[in-house]
């Protein structure tokens, strides 16, 4: 094949009016979403009235952001085979939500994980513990999201950086601001669906070119870069990386407010097991059409021009585009990255905002006692505040190596949230004190280990070797946290919280309160 | 509805309906998390094995990969399957016999 000159990085007439029509479309949406958002279900869990088919490509919108459909291809494209590796970590999670948290997330909470861990417990301690554990997650994904979609469409439509963040973060805050959970859904639904019909259509227009059989493609790939693509490279060499690896992606899934949050948006525990089931369905479908790009952009693009113009191999699914569809095409599947970008921050920021409103606003500083208006126009406050820090600091971290902040997201959601969560749910003697070391001891290890490891310590900060051995922490954070939570229980134990446990038990299983 | 919760928690319906859940429950976790880490380890330990060539075009480990996938989704199916019909009328059962009492 020969080298050709991509117009990527000019302005893109279909890319701007597909762009432009999305923008109107989903602000029209907000605008009506707006009307219907009045309390604070509206806000938080869009009145619990979204059909679990609708919740499951919802769910699967959250999850699939610009860096798994961009990122993942272009791993896949540089390295072969060791990029299904890492989609398929990034789909295991999702049984372990159904299996183990979806019952009792869905009866004992209310709008966050949170409500869960603090049913039978202390609320104020426990709250706070909790927000930590929340916000940090949000944080460190919003950072990763935020610093990526401005480099992205610096490169794509030729954007300044600052520019594209504060347009990024304006529409971001419209969303969330006026339409809630309702409009954040909506907006979710159509970018998944955006984005499968592009990731589609664009296997399609590969596979077109071999016969329609996948083995041709990977043949081709053989042929022209050797047996190595079609086998496990270097992603996985040490076990014990690929261990903790493996838990911060499966448990990780598992502790992300975001997606936690959603339960709570569907009317009933059976469409709430549906939308899972839709979910991984639709994400798993993502990842098997990520991998053929990949190999399609390894062999139809070309390895030299895909890494020639982004390092990390970001560009190939684009670059992919406009060799099988040209530039028409290649702006339709660059203004799908964009609005998978808006969408997956949006219901950041949303996750972000509840936990500041309705765990620390009401729960802790009121103690509970706040009227709906109240609550919302607080959940409201919060949720500029957080569009605003977005925007603060993706312009903070401009030009920085923020790609670990996923897998320290994924850390302490796997560390923090996931392990407070299940203890409580499971262990009676589980007390307030054990809930705060718990979370406090899994945030902290996943903050310092990573800083410590070679993800950091040497990729980041150019030391020669890192002080702590594993890429990822959760091995060392998730084990100390279940500990930490184990220990606590044990000096201290809540009899308050030991005779609400029957109770508690009994709702987690029928759903309804008997006391 | 007032109802002792110890009372509700030592009954043999409910002592059986959490049995079931669990099993359930553990039972699906673990086949997903045995193939997950099985997978993993395999890829740490023997690169060889799943690098091995089907035909010009397909290695090992792409069906594999392929299968862990399709999996995890048929897994959920499973459950959904099994929770939203046998599940939810045995809870709909004890829910029913709670209010007559």
């Amino acid at each position: 094949m020969d080298q050709f000159t991509t117009t990527i990085g000019q302005p893109n007439i279909t890319s701007i009016l597909f762009f432009f029509v999305f923008i109107t479309g989903t602000l029209f949406i907000t605008y009506f979403a707006a009307k219907k958002s009045k309390t604070t279900a509206d806000f938080y869990a869009a009145g619990g009235g979204i059909s679990g088919f609708q919740n499951g490509l919802a769910l699967a919108g959250d999850y699939m952001s610009a860096a798994s459909f961009l990122g993942i291809a272009g791993l896949v494209s540089l390295k072969g085979y060791d990029g299904l590796i890492y989609s398929i970590g990034f789909l295991v999670g999702w049984p372990i939500i159904m299996f183990l948290i979806a019952e009792p997330l869905r009866n004992l909470g209310k709008y966050t994980f949170a409500d869960v861990v603090a049913y039978r417990l202390s609320q104020k301690p426990v709250r706070i513990a909790a927000s930590i554990g929340s916000l940090m997650t949000v944080c460190f994904y919003l950072i990763a999201q935020m610093v990526g979609s401005g480099a992205l469409i610096h490169m794509v439509f030729g954007l300044p950086y600052e520019l594209a963040i504060v347009l990024v973060g304006a529409v971001m805050i419209c969303y969330v601001l006026f339409g809630g959970m309702l409009a954040t859904t909506w907006v979710q639904i159509i970018k998944a669906c955006l984005l499968l019909t592009g990731a589609t259509a664009l296997v399609i227009m590969v596979m077109a070119k071999f016969n329609y059989n996948p083995v041709e493609l990977f043949a081709a790939a053989q042929a022209k870069y050797g047996d190595k693509v079609l086998a496990p490279g270097g992603l996985v060499s040490n076990p014990w990386d690929a261990i903790s690896l493996g838990l911060a992606l499966m448990f990780g899934t598992a502790g992300l407010p975001h997606i936690l949050m959603r339960f709570y948006t569907v009317p009933d525990a059976k469409a709430a097991r549906k939308s899972v089931f839709v979910a991984t369905g639709f994400i798993g479908f993502f990842y098997i059409l990520t991998f053929i790009i990949g190999f399609g952009a390894m062999v139809l693009v070309g390895q030299d021009v895909i890494s020639g113009m982004d390092k990390g191999g970001n560009m190939a699914a684009l670059l992919l585009a406009e060799v099988t569809g040209g530039t028409v095409f290649l702006g339709f599947i660059a203004a799908v990255a964009f609005a998978t970008i808006l969408a997956v921050v949006a219901g950041l920021t949303l996750a972000g905002a509840t936990t500041l409103s309705h765990d620390l606003y009401v729960n802790v500083f009121r103690g509970g006692k706040a009227n709906e208006q109240e609550e919302v126009r607080v959940a409201k406050i919060a949720t500029l505040c957080l569009g605003v820090l977005a925007v603060v600091l993706g312009l903070v971290f401009k030009g920085q190596n923020v790609a670990f902040m996923v897998g320290l997201a994924f850390a302490i959601a796997a560390s923090a949230n996931f392990p407070a969560l299940l203890l409580s749910i499971m262990w009676r003697r589980f007390s307030t004190m054990g809930a705060v070391f718990s979370i406090v001891t899994g945030t902290t290890l996943a903050v310092v280990l990573i800083v410590i490891s070679p993800t950091v310590w040497v990729s980041v900060l150019h030391n020669p070797t890192a002080i702590f051995p594993l890429k990822n922490p959760a091995l060392i954070s998730m084990t100390g946290a279940f500990l930490a939570g184990w220990f606590g229980s044990i000096i201290k134990r809540d009899e308050r919280a030991e005779s609400l446990y029957p109770e508690q038990k009994v709702r987690n299983y029928l759903g309804v309160s008997v006391e | 509805m007032k109802k002792d919760p110890d009372a509700i928690l030592n009954s043999t319906e409910f002592k059986a309906l959490v049995a079931r859940q669990w099993s359930v429950s553990a039972v699906l976790s673990i086949i997903m998390l045995g193939v997950y880490f099985g997978f993993i380890l395999v890829l740490a330990f023997d690169k060889g094995l799943l690098g091995g060539m089907i035909t010009p075009g397909l290695s090992v480990g792409i069906p594999i990969g392929l299968f862990v996938i399709l999996l995890a989704w048929g897994l959920t199916g499973v459950y959904v399957y099994w929770a939203n019909d046998k599940f939810d009328s045995a809870v709909n059962a004890i829910r029913q016999s709670l209010r007559r009492d």
